[in-house]
């Protein structure tokens, strides 16, 4: 059974503006280890934002992020992925051309050791290096219940599938961070559900601690732990699902009482 | 070791399925007896390897108070452990009750009850969920063990157990007691029930079909001597393991005969597995068999031109002589050269992408395959043959022997087997393979089993001259014209079916002088068709009214009437009127049941003042019929239908 742990990453007063629009200002919350933190807020509120500068993919102008201790002025996408943070893609990153199996394995990357000249020949530590990372693909495709496509190109398959690969090259690095950008964007109910469940699964069973942005209120409510609400770059709520259900801002938000 | 199948060189000792199993650990202990694709790589386990996982397993249910004669519900996709758990349970003289793994937790509720269950092995989270559901209802139900951990971390109810921890308190009571399992096996006998398959129960409620070691044991020898069956063949199974079918070809054959089975990674890969395995010996119903050739001529429709036409026209060369061949019938020098050139360039390289190469037998029932469907895969060198039997009689007592294939028969009388018409035309069949009894049910045994232990089976059927079986119908729908003949409705609807144009058929004619039909055309068939020609049409209706469509349907009735002369029996009974019905037969408005069964008699009284249209020589008929739509509206659909005299053969008799 997950217990709730520490605080692991924390934001404090990060404030982003590209040019003279201000994209997030002044908001601090932080996530605990093992738990689902959902970001949430209308549309341009700053979800992808928030995530993009916990990804060090945006440099905040003002502020600090504190991960496991340790400060950061900002982050950089490469630090971050050693740091043992993955991600997944609101519009999908995946390579389109490659199969299943591949587009996991790219996730392995961090992890292979072998250099270049090894991987070419294929021989000795370059083969058993890459039977083991296969060994680990094979368990998360196990775990994502999609031995049927395992070797279709991603392309082909439907877009709800290709959500679950995207999440699956995330898993491939065995995180214990994973930011998810809208992972039930345009999907049916059913894959709602699916989806659901494999976050609950990784969550429990990995330990993985989850950042999540959603747009579905119902979906989020149930799944996670604690939740911020943004607005228009502000924090406007911050506490459990309940809690913010009942803050009379979130609401006013959420209804789109005028500005 | 590809010789005489062992079980039969040693005889009489060789009676129960533990024992045969204690055999083969013994005889051909590393060889493969089982495969399971597990994270992509297919796992194997020996013959020995598989009789002490069988003897923990047996130790294990001992160590819960399983014990001679309790039954074991077994619940699941088929997967190694499952099956190693039938013959566990057998070991200690039990009986196996495998319940279909897609009913809901309700449905299983009676076999639960009826056949008191104590222990469930169950496969995953999705099983253990149903079973907690429906615990209340079944207060016998005193442990559940599941296979597959995955999602169970968090139940905390001390009758699950994980197979785990079972198959681990099984092998040390294995090894305190080394002597208690041989002792078990040993007191089995071969009239004991092996095991309790339920039949679906299309009226009324299931019926348990006891069936022997004897039973089971004898319906596996005679298939393997009948189709020269090895322990060398692989066979996938991926049917459900409740059907009798499966029972037969994943458990009684692959230990009576010591071949392998290979079990799915998932339900989803069925079709990539085939592939990878390449089965010798393969069973599919109709239906699959159906969704491969479509899938095969889709990929074809959009190749290249000259792969396309390569197709083409080695398909017509197989047409033409395929199946002669492969039966061994004389064929043109031209034809043999040319057929062999196809198998080098179309039939190989297909037969390959169906996962077919290696097959040398592959059986289908459970429903009329079409004759068109049937010829392609035998044209192509694939041994595709028909059987015929039910669940009370371990799946089949038809088989269709190698080189006499008649397309329209079921075969002839398997081994062992004796085959006899009633005078009420129902086929009746005694053999070893009968059951022993429908479980707790002495008045449905007494009603099927009849003095002499021949079966009734409920279907209508007769014996051509040279000895192979034709089934016609369900025996209650078989019904006489006027005249005397034997009129089969469902006979005649299939034939008129196989037309792809032809979605149902509805025959009348019991106590009439003559047999008239309703039809109702394939709408996408007969669209696309109709596209090809430029005929415009606003939907159903509209379409089913066109004269050309009431030609097109005209000429398949004509058809199947030539075909019905060509046999004594039928001749009497071509369809002489018909019409295109203006709506499409639907479960909604109750005209078909929920699996798409047409409801006779409903669709007679609805549809009357049709029939006397189609009796009393009338030539249109006005109809309006209220139809309910899906969102649960309703409508109504008039048109004034035409009604059509079709060609009829003569019949050698004046009429």
């Amino acid at each position: 059974m997950r217990e709730i742990g520490d605080v692991i990453l924390d934001l404090r007063s990060v404030s982003l503006a590209f040019g003279g629009v201000k994209a997030l200002t002044d908001i601090s919350f932080d996530v605990r280890e093992h738990e689902i933190r959902a970001i949430i807020g209308p549309n341009g509120a700053g979800k992808s934002s928030m995530l993009n500068v916990i990804n060090g993919v945006y440099r905040p102008q003002e502020g600090e992020v504190i991960l496991r201790g340790e400060h950061f002025r900002r982050m950089d996408p490469y630090r971050v992925a050693r740091a043992g943070i993955a991600r997944t893609f609101q519009s999908l990153a995946l390579f389109k051309g490659m199969s299943v199996i591949d587009n996991i394995m790219t996730g392995r990357n961090l992890k292979m050791k072998a250099n270049l000249f090894q991987q070419a020949v294929w021989w000795g530590p370059a083969q058993r290096e890459e039977l083991a990372h296969r060994a680990k693909v094979e368990e998360i495709i196990d775990f994502l219940e999609i031995q049927h496509i395992r070797k279709t190109p991603v392309g082909r398959l439907p877009y709800g599938l290709q959500k679950r690969v995207d999440l699956g090259r995330a898993l491939a690095m065995e995180p214990q961070i994973l930011l998810l950008d809208e992972p039930m964007a345009g999907m049916n109910v059913e894959e709602k559900q699916d989806m659901s469940r494999f976050i609950l699964d990784v969550n429990d069973q990995f330990g993985t601690t989850i950042v999540l942005i959603e747009h579905d209120m119902g979906v989020v409510m149930d799944l996670s732990d604690r939740v911020v609400v943004l607005d228009y770059g502000r924090k406007i709520g911050d506490g459990s699902p309940d809690e913010v259900r009942t803050n009379p801002e979130v609401i006013k938000a959420y209804l789109g009482a005028s500005h | 070791m590809v010789a005489m199948p062992a079980a039969l060189e040693e005889g009489a000792m060789l009676d129960t399925f533990p024992r045969l199993l204690r055999h083969h650990a013994n005889v051909r202990g590393d060889r493969p007896a089982m495969r399971e694709k597990d994270l992509g790589i297919w796992q194997s386990w020996t013959w020995q390897q598989v009789a002490d996982e069988v003897a923990a397993m047996a130790c294990g249910l001992a160590e819960l108070g399983f014990k001679r004669g309790d039954r074991l519900a077994i619940i699941g996709d088929n997967r190694p452990r499952l099956y190693w758990a039938m013959l566990a349970a057998q070991s200690l003289g039990g009986i196996p009750v495998p319940l279909y793994q897609d009913a809901v937790a309700q449905e299983m509720v009676f076999v639960l009850q009826d056949a008191d269950i104590h222990i469930a092995i169950v496969e995953d989270q999705e099983q253990v969920d149903k079973l907690l559901e429906v615990r209340e209802q079944c207060p016998a139900l005193k442990h559940i063990l599941y296979d597959e951990p995955r999602g169970l971390r968090h139940y905390t109810q001390t009758y699950l157990h994980g197979l785990d921890e079972v198959l681990a308190m099984g092998r040390i009571h294995n090894t305190n007691q080394p002597d208690f399992l041989g002792q078990e096996i040993a007191q089995g006998k071969t009239d004991d029930v092996s095991v309790i398959l339920y039949t679906s129960g299309t009226t009324g409620k299931p019926k348990g079909v006891c069936q022997t070691h004897a039973a089971f044991i004898a319906a596996a020898r005679g298939s393997m001597l009948f189709d020269h069956l090895t322990d060398a063949e692989d066979i996938l199974s991926y049917l459900p393991m409740a059907w009798v079918g499966d029972h037969l070809f994943s458990l009684a054959q692959a230990v009576a005969a010591g071949f392998t089975v290979n079990c799915p990674e998932s339900a989803e890969t069925v079709m990539i597995d085939l592939r990878e395995i390449g089965p010798s010996y393969y069973f599919a119903p109709p239906r699959v068999f159906e969704n491969l050739l479509t899938q095969v001529m889709i990929r074809m429709e959009d190749a290249g031109r000259i792969k396309r036409e390569m197709f083409h026209t080695f398909m017509k060369v197989a047409k033409r002589s395929g199946a002669e061949i492969l039966d061994g019938h004389p064929v043109p020098a031209i034809d043999r050269l040319l057929y062999a050139l196809g198998n080098l360039l179309i039939y190989g390289p297909l037969r390959n992408v169906l996962g077919m190469s290696r097959i040398r037998v592959a059986y289908t029932a459970g429903a009329a395959i079409g004759p068109d469907l049937f010829r392609f895969y035998r044209s192509i060198g694939i041994n595709l043959k028909q059987l015929y039997g039910q669940t009370e009689t371990c799946a089949y007592v038809c088989l269709q022997p190698d080189g006499q294939i008649k397309f329209d028969s079921v075969g002839k009388a398997a081994p062992q087997v004796e085959v006899k018409i009633a005078d009420s035309g129902e086929i009746l069949v005694r053999g070893p393979m009968v059951m022993k009894e429908y479980y707790k049910r002495p008045d449905a045994t007494a009603e099927a089993i009849d003095a002499e232990r021949f079966f009734h089976t409920g279907d209508a059927g007769f014996i051509d001259s040279d000895g192979h079986i034709k089934i016609i119908d369900r025996a209650k729908d078989v019904g006489k014209l006027a005249g005397g003949a034997m009129f089969a409705p469902n006979y005649i609807e299939n034939k008129l079916k196989f037309f792809p144009y032809i979605k149902e058929a509805v025959c009348f004619g019991h106590d009439r002088d003559m047999v008239c039909a309703f039809i109702n055309i394939d709408v996408g068939a007969v669209g696309n068709w109709a596209e090809r020609r430029g005929l415009a049409y606003s939907g159903y209706t509209d379409l089913a009214s066109k004269p050309e469509v009431v030609d097109l349907i005209r000429d398949c009735v004509g058809q199947v009437n030539a075909e019905l002369a060509t046999d004594a029996k039928m001749a009497e009974t071509q369809i002489h009127r018909f019409l295109v019905l203006h709506k499409e037969l639907d479960p909604d408005d109750d005209e078909l049941t929920r699996t798409r069964k047409v409801r006779r008699g409903f669709i007679a009284e609805k549809y009357a003042v049709l029939i006397d249209a189609l009796y009393s020589g009338k030539t249109h008929q006005f109809i309006e019929t209220e139809v309910k739509f899906e969102d649960g509206r309703r409508g109504k659909v008039a048109a004034d239908l035409s009604i059509c005299e079709a060609k009829v053969e003569a019949t050698g008799k004046a009429s």
